[in-house]
Protein backbone atom coordinates (compact mmCIF):
# COMPACT_ATOMS: atom_id res chain seq x y z
CA UNK A 1 0.00 0.00 0.00
CA UNK A 2 3.14 2.04 0.41
CA UNK A 3 3.23 5.18 2.51
CA UNK A 4 0.09 7.19 1.18
CA UNK A 5 -2.40 7.22 4.07
CA UNK A 6 -5.04 9.09 2.18
CA UNK A 7 -7.99 7.02 1.21
CA UNK A 8 -8.85 9.44 -1.96
CA UNK A 9 -6.90 11.42 -3.90
CA UNK A 10 -7.44 13.43 -6.84
CA UNK A 11 -4.59 15.20 -8.65
CA UNK A 12 -5.90 17.28 -11.36
CA UNK A 13 -8.53 15.16 -12.46
CA UNK A 14 -10.09 16.23 -15.74
CA UNK A 15 -13.31 14.96 -17.34
CA UNK A 16 -15.25 16.11 -20.37
CA UNK A 17 -18.52 15.04 -21.96
CA UNK A 18 -18.06 16.65 -25.46
CA UNK A 19 -17.71 19.93 -24.86
CA UNK A 20 -19.26 20.35 -21.08
CA UNK A 21 -16.61 19.61 -18.70
CA UNK A 22 -17.82 17.14 -15.83
CA UNK A 23 -14.75 17.54 -13.82
CA UNK A 24 -12.33 20.56 -14.31
CA UNK A 25 -8.47 20.40 -13.09
CA UNK A 26 -10.28 18.89 -9.43
CA UNK A 27 -7.63 18.04 -6.80
CA UNK A 28 -8.52 17.25 -3.06
CA UNK A 29 -7.57 14.40 -0.34
CA UNK A 30 -9.16 12.76 2.38
CA UNK A 31 -7.48 10.90 4.95
CA UNK A 32 -8.87 7.71 7.17
CA UNK A 33 -11.99 8.73 9.14
CA UNK A 34 -12.78 12.31 7.62
CA UNK A 35 -15.82 13.39 6.28
CA UNK A 36 -16.61 15.53 3.28
CA UNK A 37 -19.67 17.54 2.03
CA UNK A 38 -19.63 18.06 -1.47
CA UNK A 39 -22.13 21.27 -2.67
CA UNK A 40 -23.04 22.39 -5.71
CA UNK A 41 -25.68 23.41 -8.46
CA UNK A 42 -27.10 21.16 -10.64
CA UNK A 43 -25.18 19.71 -13.30
CA UNK A 44 -21.65 20.95 -11.18
CA UNK A 45 -20.13 17.24 -11.84
CA UNK A 46 -20.59 15.86 -7.85
CA UNK A 47 -22.03 12.77 -9.54
CA UNK A 48 -18.73 12.53 -11.33
CA UNK A 49 -17.06 13.20 -8.57
CA UNK A 50 -18.10 9.90 -6.99
CA UNK A 51 -17.69 7.68 -9.92
CA UNK A 52 -15.00 8.98 -10.90
CA UNK A 53 -13.00 8.33 -7.29
CA UNK A 54 -14.31 4.49 -7.43
CA UNK A 55 -13.42 3.87 -11.13
CA UNK A 56 -16.95 3.94 -12.40
CA UNK A 57 -15.99 6.29 -14.72
CA UNK A 58 -12.65 7.18 -16.40
CA UNK A 59 -10.75 10.48 -16.19
CA UNK A 60 -9.44 12.07 -19.09
CA UNK A 61 -6.82 13.32 -17.45
CA UNK A 62 -5.26 13.87 -13.98
CA UNK A 63 -4.34 11.03 -11.65
CA UNK A 64 -7.16 9.15 -8.78
CA UNK A 65 -6.07 7.45 -5.88
CA UNK A 66 -8.39 5.06 -3.86
CA UNK A 67 -6.99 3.90 -0.71
CA UNK A 68 -3.45 4.98 -1.60
CA UNK A 69 -3.56 3.49 -5.25
CA UNK A 70 -3.36 4.54 -8.45
CA UNK A 71 -6.36 3.95 -10.07
CA UNK A 72 -6.34 6.13 -13.20
CA UNK A 73 -5.78 3.28 -15.54
CA UNK A 74 -6.39 0.20 -13.38
CA UNK A 75 -8.54 -2.70 -15.07
CA UNK A 76 -11.92 -3.60 -13.94
CA UNK A 77 -10.97 -6.87 -12.72
CA UNK A 78 -8.34 -5.35 -9.73
CA UNK A 79 -11.25 -2.47 -9.66
CA UNK A 80 -13.17 -4.78 -7.87
CA UNK A 81 -10.97 -5.37 -4.67
CA UNK A 82 -10.95 -2.88 -3.98
CA UNK A 83 -14.27 -1.36 -4.76
CA UNK A 84 -15.44 -3.93 -1.89
CA UNK A 85 -14.24 -1.70 0.62
CA UNK A 86 -15.98 0.92 -0.63
CA UNK A 87 -20.40 1.40 -0.45
CA UNK A 88 -21.83 3.47 -2.44
CA UNK A 89 -25.59 4.49 -2.33
CA UNK A 90 -26.68 5.99 -6.12
CA UNK A 91 -28.64 8.91 -6.63
CA UNK A 92 -31.27 7.44 -7.72
CA UNK A 93 -30.96 3.94 -5.34
CA UNK A 94 -30.29 1.60 -8.03
CA UNK A 95 -31.60 -0.95 -6.35
CA UNK A 96 -32.21 -3.84 -8.37
CA UNK A 97 -35.72 -3.73 -9.20
CA UNK A 98 -36.21 -7.39 -9.94
CA UNK A 99 -34.55 -9.01 -6.61
CA UNK A 100 -36.41 -8.36 -3.33
CA UNK A 101 -35.30 -6.22 -0.59
CA UNK A 102 -33.51 -8.72 1.26
CA UNK A 103 -31.65 -10.11 -1.99
CA UNK A 104 -30.41 -6.77 -2.90
CA UNK A 105 -29.03 -5.94 0.97
CA UNK A 106 -27.24 -9.49 0.63
CA UNK A 107 -25.86 -8.50 -2.91
CA UNK A 108 -22.28 -6.81 -1.96
CA UNK A 109 -22.38 -10.47 0.55
CA UNK A 110 -23.17 -13.33 -1.90
CA UNK A 111 -21.07 -11.66 -4.50
CA UNK A 112 -17.71 -11.38 -2.49
CA UNK A 113 -18.61 -15.33 -1.57
CA UNK A 114 -18.89 -15.83 -5.55
CA UNK A 115 -15.58 -14.12 -6.21
CA UNK A 116 -13.49 -15.70 -3.57
CA UNK A 117 -15.17 -18.94 -4.35
CA UNK A 118 -15.51 -19.76 -0.68
CA UNK A 119 -17.54 -22.92 -0.28
CA UNK A 120 -21.27 -22.17 0.54
CA UNK A 121 -23.50 -23.44 4.12
CA UNK A 122 -22.04 -22.19 6.90
CA UNK A 123 -21.77 -18.74 5.03
CA UNK A 124 -25.17 -18.70 4.18
CA UNK A 125 -26.95 -18.83 7.36
CA UNK A 126 -24.60 -15.68 8.58
CA UNK A 127 -25.42 -13.92 5.03
CA UNK A 128 -28.99 -14.09 5.96
CA UNK A 129 -28.35 -12.75 10.10
CA UNK A 130 -25.88 -9.95 8.72
CA UNK A 131 -29.04 -8.83 6.09
CA UNK A 132 -31.45 -8.87 8.64
CA UNK A 133 -29.13 -7.06 10.95
CA UNK A 134 -28.62 -4.22 8.66
CA UNK A 135 -31.79 -3.57 7.33
CA UNK A 136 -33.04 -3.37 11.54
CA UNK A 137 -29.52 -0.86 11.70
CA UNK A 138 -32.22 1.34 8.48
CA UNK A 139 -35.25 0.10 10.89
CA UNK A 140 -36.61 -1.70 7.82
CA UNK A 141 -36.37 -5.41 8.97
CA UNK A 142 -39.96 -6.13 8.18
CA UNK A 143 -39.70 -5.54 4.51
CA UNK A 144 -37.50 -8.39 3.74
CA UNK A 145 -39.62 -10.11 0.57
CA UNK A 146 -41.03 -6.92 -0.65
CA UNK A 147 -39.38 -5.47 -4.16
CA UNK A 148 -38.35 -2.10 -4.36
CA UNK A 149 -41.31 -1.04 -6.27
CA UNK A 150 -43.27 -1.88 -3.58
CA UNK A 151 -41.41 1.02 -1.07
CA UNK A 152 -41.36 4.72 -0.51
CA UNK A 153 -38.86 6.95 -2.24
CA UNK A 154 -37.35 7.48 1.78
CA UNK A 155 -37.80 3.98 2.60
CA UNK A 156 -35.80 2.85 -1.07
CA UNK A 157 -32.98 5.30 0.05
CA UNK A 158 -32.49 3.54 3.43
CA UNK A 159 -32.86 0.46 1.51
CA UNK A 160 -29.98 1.82 -0.71
CA UNK A 161 -28.01 2.87 2.55
CA UNK A 162 -28.53 -0.62 3.43
CA UNK A 163 -27.17 -2.01 1.25
CA UNK A 164 -24.19 0.12 0.98
CA UNK A 165 -22.58 -0.54 4.41
CA UNK A 166 -23.63 -4.14 4.90
CA UNK A 167 -20.39 -5.02 4.37
CA UNK A 168 -18.89 -2.93 6.48
CA UNK A 169 -16.51 -0.44 4.40
CA UNK A 170 -13.72 1.37 5.15
CA UNK A 171 -14.76 4.79 2.46
CA UNK A 172 -19.08 5.32 2.14
CA UNK A 173 -20.12 7.61 -0.91
CA UNK A 174 -23.77 9.02 -0.40
CA UNK A 175 -25.05 10.74 -3.49
CA UNK A 176 -27.77 13.10 -2.80
CA UNK A 177 -29.29 10.71 0.14
CA UNK A 178 -31.76 13.35 1.27
CA UNK A 179 -33.37 14.92 -2.10
CA UNK A 180 -36.84 15.05 -2.55
CA UNK A 181 -37.99 13.81 1.25
CA UNK A 182 -39.66 15.16 3.19
CA UNK A 183 -37.44 17.13 6.59
CA UNK A 184 -38.06 14.28 9.05
CA UNK A 185 -37.12 11.45 6.72
CA UNK A 186 -33.97 13.33 5.36
CA UNK A 187 -33.12 13.79 9.56
CA UNK A 188 -33.56 10.17 10.06
CA UNK A 189 -31.56 9.28 6.90
CA UNK A 190 -28.74 12.02 7.95
CA UNK A 191 -28.95 10.28 11.34
CA UNK A 192 -28.43 6.88 9.48
CA UNK A 193 -25.57 8.34 8.06
CA UNK A 194 -23.63 9.64 11.07
CA UNK A 195 -24.21 6.21 12.96
CA UNK A 196 -22.75 4.69 10.22
CA UNK A 197 -19.98 6.77 10.76
CA UNK A 198 -19.20 7.03 14.07
CA UNK A 199 -19.67 3.83 15.17
CA UNK A 200 -16.91 2.42 12.64
CA UNK A 201 -14.85 5.93 12.20
CA UNK A 202 -15.63 5.51 8.15
CA UNK A 203 -14.68 7.97 5.91
CA UNK A 204 -17.49 9.53 4.49
CA UNK A 205 -18.04 12.01 1.31
CA UNK A 206 -21.70 12.81 1.05
CA UNK A 207 -23.37 15.16 -2.10
CA UNK A 208 -26.26 16.76 -0.88
CA UNK A 209 -28.23 19.86 -1.64
CA UNK A 210 -29.33 20.73 1.78
CA UNK A 211 -27.43 23.22 3.98
CA UNK A 212 -29.01 21.34 7.10
CA UNK A 213 -27.13 17.91 6.16
CA UNK A 214 -23.83 19.65 6.08
CA UNK A 215 -24.42 21.25 9.09
CA UNK A 216 -25.49 17.77 10.93
CA UNK A 217 -22.56 16.36 9.42
CA UNK A 218 -20.22 19.18 10.31
CA UNK A 219 -21.36 19.54 14.02
CA UNK A 220 -23.01 16.53 15.37
CA UNK A 221 -22.09 12.87 16.31
CA UNK A 222 -23.58 9.37 16.88
CA UNK A 223 -24.20 8.51 20.82
CA UNK A 224 -24.08 5.14 20.96
CA UNK A 225 -25.01 5.36 24.86
CA UNK A 226 -28.48 7.07 24.06
CA UNK A 227 -28.56 6.02 20.27
CA UNK A 228 -29.36 9.69 19.19
CA UNK A 229 -27.65 11.87 17.70
CA UNK A 230 -26.17 14.63 19.83
CA UNK A 231 -24.30 18.31 18.94
CA UNK A 232 -20.31 17.65 19.03
CA UNK A 233 -18.25 19.71 21.36
CA UNK A 234 -16.14 22.33 19.80
CA UNK A 235 -12.82 21.54 18.20
CA UNK A 236 -13.88 17.65 18.46
CA UNK A 237 -12.51 14.90 15.64
CA UNK A 238 -15.82 15.33 14.05
CA UNK A 239 -16.21 18.62 13.59
CA UNK A 240 -12.47 19.44 12.74
CA UNK A 241 -12.19 16.36 10.31
CA UNK A 242 -15.32 17.96 8.44
CA UNK A 243 -14.63 19.59 5.00
CA UNK A 244 -17.45 21.10 2.75
CA UNK A 245 -16.59 21.23 -1.24
CA UNK A 246 -18.34 23.45 -3.63
CA UNK A 247 -18.66 22.31 -7.38
CA UNK A 248 -18.77 24.68 -10.07
CA UNK A 249 -19.35 23.87 -13.48
CA UNK A 250 -16.68 21.00 -13.01
CA UNK A 251 -14.41 23.22 -10.62
CA UNK A 252 -13.68 22.56 -7.01
CA UNK A 253 -14.24 26.21 -5.93
CA UNK A 254 -14.27 26.14 -2.24
CA UNK A 255 -12.49 23.10 0.37
CA UNK A 256 -12.55 24.40 4.04
CA UNK A 257 -14.18 23.51 7.52
CA UNK A 258 -17.55 25.04 8.77
CA UNK A 259 -15.94 28.05 10.04
CA UNK A 260 -14.10 29.07 6.65
CA UNK A 261 -17.32 27.79 4.82
CA UNK A 262 -19.23 30.38 6.55
CA UNK A 263 -17.28 33.30 6.17
CA UNK A 264 -16.08 32.81 2.91
CA UNK A 265 -17.42 35.72 0.77
CA UNK A 266 -17.61 33.89 -2.65
CA UNK A 267 -21.04 34.86 -4.16
CA UNK A 268 -21.69 31.09 -5.68
CA UNK A 269 -19.99 29.91 -2.35
CA UNK A 270 -22.45 32.03 0.08
CA UNK A 271 -25.28 30.86 -1.75
CA UNK A 272 -25.06 26.93 -0.11
CA UNK A 273 -24.07 28.63 3.41
CA UNK A 274 -26.83 29.88 4.47
CA UNK A 275 -30.53 28.08 5.56
CA UNK A 276 -32.82 27.54 3.23
CA UNK A 277 -30.53 27.74 -0.13
CA UNK A 278 -31.15 24.92 -2.35
CA UNK B 1 -14.82 13.31 -46.15
CA UNK B 2 -15.71 9.69 -45.15
CA UNK B 3 -16.58 11.62 -42.01
CA UNK B 4 -20.53 9.89 -42.20
CA UNK B 5 -18.96 6.16 -42.01
CA UNK B 6 -17.46 7.08 -38.69
CA UNK B 7 -20.57 6.60 -35.91
CA UNK B 8 -21.38 3.31 -37.98
CA UNK B 9 -17.71 2.00 -38.10
CA UNK B 10 -17.47 2.89 -33.92
CA UNK B 11 -20.61 1.02 -33.35
CA UNK B 12 -19.31 -1.93 -35.03
CA UNK B 13 -15.94 -1.54 -33.01
CA UNK B 14 -18.08 -1.36 -29.65
CA UNK B 15 -20.04 -3.90 -30.72
CA UNK B 16 -17.30 -6.66 -31.41
CA UNK B 17 -15.75 -5.42 -28.00
CA UNK B 18 -19.00 -6.56 -26.53
CA UNK B 19 -19.23 -9.66 -27.87
CA UNK B 20 -15.86 -10.58 -27.84
CA UNK B 21 -16.04 -9.92 -23.75
CA UNK B 22 -19.47 -11.72 -23.74
CA UNK B 23 -18.24 -14.92 -25.69
CA UNK B 24 -14.66 -15.09 -23.78
CA UNK B 25 -17.31 -15.02 -20.68
CA UNK B 26 -18.57 -18.31 -21.34
CA UNK B 27 -15.41 -20.22 -20.41
CA UNK B 28 -14.64 -17.81 -17.43
CA UNK B 29 -15.82 -18.44 -13.91
CA UNK B 30 -18.13 -17.04 -12.00
CA UNK B 31 -20.79 -18.80 -13.78
CA UNK B 32 -24.43 -17.55 -12.76
CA UNK B 33 -25.79 -20.72 -12.72
CA UNK B 34 -29.64 -19.23 -11.85
CA UNK B 35 -29.27 -16.81 -14.37
CA UNK B 36 -29.14 -18.75 -17.36
CA UNK B 37 -31.75 -21.02 -16.17
CA UNK B 38 -33.93 -18.16 -15.57
CA UNK B 39 -33.00 -17.19 -18.94
CA UNK B 40 -33.27 -20.10 -20.65
CA UNK B 41 -37.09 -19.99 -19.34
CA UNK B 42 -37.98 -16.78 -20.45
CA UNK B 43 -36.61 -17.71 -23.69
CA UNK B 44 -37.15 -21.26 -24.57
CA UNK B 45 -40.38 -22.00 -22.27
CA UNK B 46 -42.18 -18.30 -22.68
CA UNK B 47 -41.66 -18.70 -27.32
CA UNK B 48 -43.09 -22.11 -27.16
CA UNK B 49 -46.40 -21.79 -27.41
CA UNK B 50 -45.56 -18.53 -30.31
CA UNK B 51 -42.93 -20.80 -32.06
CA UNK B 52 -45.26 -24.10 -32.31
CA UNK B 53 -48.18 -22.11 -34.07
CA UNK B 54 -45.74 -20.39 -36.52
CA UNK B 55 -44.51 -23.72 -37.44
CA UNK B 56 -48.08 -25.65 -37.75
CA UNK B 57 -49.21 -22.74 -39.92
CA UNK B 58 -46.06 -22.35 -41.96
CA UNK B 59 -46.18 -26.56 -42.58
CA UNK B 60 -50.01 -25.75 -43.66
CA UNK B 61 -49.48 -23.39 -45.77
CA UNK B 62 -46.58 -24.70 -47.79
CA UNK B 63 -48.46 -28.23 -47.87
CA UNK B 64 -51.17 -25.89 -49.94
CA UNK B 65 -49.40 -24.20 -51.70
CA UNK B 66 -47.10 -26.78 -53.23
CA UNK B 67 -50.07 -29.26 -53.57
CA UNK B 68 -51.44 -26.97 -56.32
CA UNK B 69 -48.21 -26.73 -57.76
CA UNK B 70 -47.39 -30.32 -57.62
CA UNK B 71 -51.08 -31.76 -58.68
CA UNK B 72 -50.54 -30.95 -62.07
CA UNK B 73 -47.47 -33.13 -62.76
CA UNK B 74 -49.19 -35.64 -60.98
CA UNK B 75 -46.82 -35.87 -57.95
CA UNK B 76 -49.10 -35.01 -55.29
CA UNK B 77 -47.09 -37.64 -53.42
CA UNK B 78 -43.62 -35.65 -52.69
CA UNK B 79 -45.47 -32.76 -50.92
CA UNK B 80 -43.76 -34.10 -47.81
CA UNK B 81 -40.64 -33.76 -49.07
CA UNK B 82 -41.23 -30.30 -49.84
CA UNK B 83 -42.83 -29.55 -46.57
CA UNK B 84 -39.84 -30.86 -44.95
CA UNK B 85 -37.54 -29.96 -46.85
CA UNK B 86 -38.26 -25.87 -47.09
CA UNK B 87 -38.89 -26.65 -43.16
CA UNK B 88 -35.66 -28.06 -42.14
CA UNK B 89 -33.75 -26.15 -44.24
CA UNK B 90 -35.01 -22.44 -44.53
CA UNK B 91 -38.83 -21.52 -42.75
CA UNK B 92 -38.52 -23.20 -39.33
CA UNK B 93 -34.63 -21.39 -38.65
CA UNK B 94 -35.49 -18.30 -39.78
CA UNK B 95 -38.93 -17.80 -38.58
CA UNK B 96 -38.24 -19.06 -35.09
CA UNK B 97 -34.72 -17.26 -35.26
CA UNK B 98 -37.32 -13.77 -36.42
CA UNK B 99 -40.07 -14.28 -33.19
CA UNK B 100 -37.15 -14.85 -30.97
CA UNK B 101 -35.52 -11.58 -32.22
CA UNK B 102 -38.68 -9.59 -31.85
CA UNK B 103 -39.63 -11.14 -28.73
CA UNK B 104 -36.80 -11.38 -26.73
CA UNK B 105 -33.53 -8.90 -28.37
CA UNK B 106 -36.74 -6.55 -27.68
CA UNK B 107 -36.82 -7.77 -24.16
CA UNK B 108 -33.39 -8.22 -23.38
CA UNK B 109 -32.61 -4.30 -24.65
CA UNK B 110 -35.04 -2.78 -22.68
CA UNK B 111 -34.39 -4.78 -19.76
CA UNK B 112 -30.85 -3.97 -19.84
CA UNK B 113 -31.58 -0.58 -20.88
CA UNK B 114 -33.79 0.39 -18.40
CA UNK B 115 -31.31 -1.47 -15.47
CA UNK B 116 -28.55 1.01 -17.69
CA UNK B 117 -30.30 4.17 -17.00
CA UNK B 118 -31.22 3.96 -13.49
CA UNK B 119 -27.86 2.67 -12.84
CA UNK B 120 -28.05 -0.66 -11.50
CA UNK B 121 -25.21 -1.27 -14.00
CA UNK B 122 -23.03 0.92 -12.85
CA UNK B 123 -24.49 -0.07 -9.23
CA UNK B 124 -23.48 -3.73 -10.12
CA UNK B 125 -19.85 -2.92 -11.54
CA UNK B 126 -19.81 -0.78 -7.77
CA UNK B 127 -20.78 -4.08 -5.82
CA UNK B 128 -18.25 -6.15 -7.48
CA UNK B 129 -19.81 -7.59 -10.47
CA UNK B 130 -18.96 -8.09 -14.22
CA UNK B 131 -22.40 -6.74 -15.77
CA UNK B 132 -20.98 -9.15 -19.15
CA UNK B 133 -20.76 -11.95 -16.99
CA UNK B 134 -23.66 -11.50 -15.10
CA UNK B 135 -26.34 -10.27 -18.01
CA UNK B 136 -24.93 -10.52 -21.36
CA UNK B 137 -23.50 -14.21 -20.91
CA UNK B 138 -26.39 -15.94 -19.33
CA UNK B 139 -28.62 -14.52 -22.03
CA UNK B 140 -25.68 -15.85 -24.82
CA UNK B 141 -25.71 -19.29 -23.45
CA UNK B 142 -29.70 -19.40 -23.24
CA UNK B 143 -30.28 -18.39 -26.32
CA UNK B 144 -28.00 -20.39 -28.27
CA UNK B 145 -29.47 -23.90 -26.39
CA UNK B 146 -32.73 -23.37 -26.30
CA UNK B 147 -32.97 -21.59 -29.91
CA UNK B 148 -31.86 -25.18 -31.88
CA UNK B 149 -34.55 -26.73 -29.37
CA UNK B 150 -37.10 -24.34 -30.35
CA UNK B 151 -36.35 -24.97 -33.92
CA UNK B 152 -36.85 -28.09 -33.74
CA UNK B 153 -39.71 -28.15 -32.04
CA UNK B 154 -41.05 -25.77 -34.98
CA UNK B 155 -40.01 -28.09 -37.88
CA UNK B 156 -41.45 -31.07 -36.35
CA UNK B 157 -45.37 -29.54 -36.04
CA UNK B 158 -45.04 -28.05 -39.18
CA UNK B 159 -44.43 -31.28 -41.03
CA UNK B 160 -47.46 -32.48 -39.00
CA UNK B 161 -49.01 -29.45 -40.46
CA UNK B 162 -48.62 -30.58 -44.11
CA UNK B 163 -49.16 -33.99 -43.02
CA UNK B 164 -52.60 -32.57 -42.16
CA UNK B 165 -53.40 -31.18 -45.54
CA UNK B 166 -51.88 -34.30 -47.45
CA UNK B 167 -54.35 -36.41 -45.48
CA UNK B 168 -57.58 -34.24 -45.68
CA UNK B 169 -57.29 -32.85 -49.39
CA UNK B 170 -54.56 -34.33 -51.03
CA UNK B 171 -55.83 -37.87 -49.97
CA UNK B 172 -52.53 -39.20 -48.73
CA UNK B 173 -51.65 -41.79 -46.12
CA UNK B 174 -49.50 -41.67 -43.21
CA UNK B 175 -47.08 -43.61 -44.46
CA UNK B 176 -47.14 -42.14 -48.01
CA UNK B 177 -46.19 -38.61 -46.33
CA UNK B 178 -43.78 -39.78 -43.51
CA UNK B 179 -41.35 -41.72 -45.30
CA UNK B 180 -40.38 -39.23 -48.25
CA UNK B 181 -41.13 -36.05 -45.74
CA UNK B 182 -38.32 -38.18 -43.55
CA UNK B 183 -36.02 -39.93 -46.50
CA UNK B 184 -35.57 -36.60 -48.35
CA UNK B 185 -33.58 -35.61 -45.40
CA UNK B 186 -30.10 -35.52 -45.78
CA UNK B 187 -27.19 -34.61 -43.13
CA UNK B 188 -26.37 -31.46 -45.33
CA UNK B 189 -30.40 -30.37 -44.25
CA UNK B 190 -29.75 -31.36 -40.53
CA UNK B 191 -26.54 -29.79 -40.33
CA UNK B 192 -27.38 -26.27 -41.42
CA UNK B 193 -30.96 -26.64 -40.07
CA UNK B 194 -28.98 -26.78 -36.76
CA UNK B 195 -26.55 -24.48 -37.08
CA UNK B 196 -28.41 -21.81 -38.53
CA UNK B 197 -30.86 -21.49 -35.44
CA UNK B 198 -27.49 -21.41 -33.31
CA UNK B 199 -25.98 -18.67 -35.07
CA UNK B 200 -28.90 -16.97 -35.20
CA UNK B 201 -29.02 -17.12 -31.02
CA UNK B 202 -26.01 -15.39 -30.98
CA UNK B 203 -27.16 -13.10 -33.07
CA UNK B 204 -29.94 -12.26 -30.98
CA UNK B 205 -28.61 -12.40 -27.30
CA UNK B 206 -25.44 -9.90 -28.64
CA UNK B 207 -27.44 -7.51 -30.79
CA UNK B 208 -29.71 -7.35 -28.03
CA UNK B 209 -27.95 -6.74 -24.76
CA UNK B 210 -25.66 -5.00 -26.77
CA UNK B 211 -27.84 -2.08 -27.57
CA UNK B 212 -29.28 -2.86 -24.09
CA UNK B 213 -26.10 -1.71 -22.03
CA UNK B 214 -25.44 1.01 -24.36
CA UNK B 215 -28.24 2.54 -23.74
CA UNK B 216 -28.24 6.19 -22.62
CA UNK B 217 -30.92 9.10 -22.86
CA UNK B 218 -33.58 7.94 -20.26
CA UNK B 219 -36.81 6.32 -21.14
CA UNK B 220 -36.76 7.59 -24.54
CA UNK B 221 -33.12 5.78 -24.55
CA UNK B 222 -34.96 2.72 -23.58
CA UNK B 223 -37.19 3.08 -27.03
CA UNK B 224 -34.72 3.60 -29.14
CA UNK B 225 -32.54 0.66 -28.21
CA UNK B 226 -35.73 -1.89 -28.16
CA UNK B 227 -36.13 -0.52 -31.54
CA UNK B 228 -32.81 -0.80 -32.78
CA UNK B 229 -32.48 -4.27 -31.24
CA UNK B 230 -35.38 -5.86 -33.37
CA UNK B 231 -34.60 -3.87 -36.26
CA UNK B 232 -30.43 -5.04 -36.27
CA UNK B 233 -31.45 -8.52 -35.02
CA UNK B 234 -33.62 -9.18 -37.79
CA UNK B 235 -31.38 -8.01 -40.25
CA UNK B 236 -28.63 -9.80 -39.17
CA UNK B 237 -30.27 -12.64 -39.27
CA UNK B 238 -31.16 -12.74 -42.42
CA UNK B 239 -28.01 -11.76 -43.62
CA UNK B 240 -26.61 -14.46 -41.98
CA UNK B 241 -29.22 -17.22 -43.28
CA UNK B 242 -27.51 -16.05 -47.13
CA UNK B 243 -24.00 -16.59 -46.32
CA UNK B 244 -25.04 -20.20 -44.43
CA UNK B 245 -27.52 -21.22 -47.16
CA UNK B 246 -24.79 -20.74 -49.87
CA UNK B 247 -21.91 -22.25 -47.68
CA UNK B 248 -24.03 -25.03 -47.74
CA UNK B 249 -25.45 -25.37 -51.34
CA UNK B 250 -21.70 -25.49 -52.41
CA UNK B 251 -21.02 -28.51 -50.82
N1 LIG C 1 -23.39 9.91 -19.40
C1 LIG C 1 -23.22 11.21 -19.65
N2 LIG C 1 -23.14 11.66 -20.93
C2 LIG C 1 -22.94 12.97 -21.20
N3 LIG C 1 -22.82 13.93 -20.27
C3 LIG C 1 -22.90 13.56 -18.98
C4 LIG C 1 -23.10 12.19 -18.61
N4 LIG C 1 -23.12 12.14 -17.26
C5 LIG C 1 -22.96 13.39 -16.83
N5 LIG C 1 -22.82 14.26 -17.84
C6 LIG C 1 -22.59 15.71 -17.74
O1 LIG C 1 -21.58 15.92 -16.78
C7 LIG C 1 -21.86 17.04 -15.99
C8 LIG C 1 -21.79 16.69 -14.51
O2 LIG C 1 -22.83 15.76 -14.22
P1 LIG C 1 -23.10 15.19 -12.77
O3 LIG C 1 -24.02 14.06 -12.92
O4 LIG C 1 -21.84 14.92 -12.08
O5 LIG C 1 -23.84 16.41 -12.10
P2 LIG C 1 -24.31 16.55 -10.59
O6 LIG C 1 -23.48 17.59 -9.96
O7 LIG C 1 -24.33 15.22 -9.94
O8 LIG C 1 -25.78 17.11 -10.78
P3 LIG C 1 -27.13 16.78 -9.95
O9 LIG C 1 -27.10 17.64 -8.73
O10 LIG C 1 -28.21 17.20 -10.87
O11 LIG C 1 -27.12 15.33 -9.65
C9 LIG C 1 -23.22 17.56 -16.44
O12 LIG C 1 -23.01 18.66 -17.27
C10 LIG C 1 -23.81 16.42 -17.22
O13 LIG C 1 -24.59 16.92 -18.27
MG1 LIG D 1 -25.75 13.93 -9.40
Amino acid sequence: MGTDSSIVRFEDVSLHFGDTPALDHVSFEMGAGETRVVFGAAGSGKTMLLKVAVGLQKPDSGRVFLFGQDITHLSEERLFDLRARVGILFQEGALFDSLTIADNVAYPLENQRILQTVGAGSEQRSIEERVVETLRFVELEQTLDKFPSELSGGMRRRVGIARAVVTQPELELYDSPTAGLDPITAHTIISLILKERDTRNTATIIVTHRYQDGQLMANFRYNPNSGEIEAAPRGSEETVDTKFLIMQAGRLVFEGTEPEFLACTDEYVRKFARPGAS
Amino acid sequence: MLDFLKPPIQTFQDFVLVSSRALGNVFRRPHYNSDIFQQMDIIGVGSLPITSMVGWFSGIVMALQMSRALTTYGAESRVGEIVSITLVRELGPVLTALLVAGRNASGMASELGSMKVTEQIDAMRALGTDPSQKLVTPRLIASATMLPLLTIIADCIGMIGGYFVASTQLGLTSSEYWTSAWQVLEYNDLAQGLIKPFAFAIIIALVGCFYGIRTSGGTQGVGRATTNAVVWSSLWIIVINTLITQVFVNF
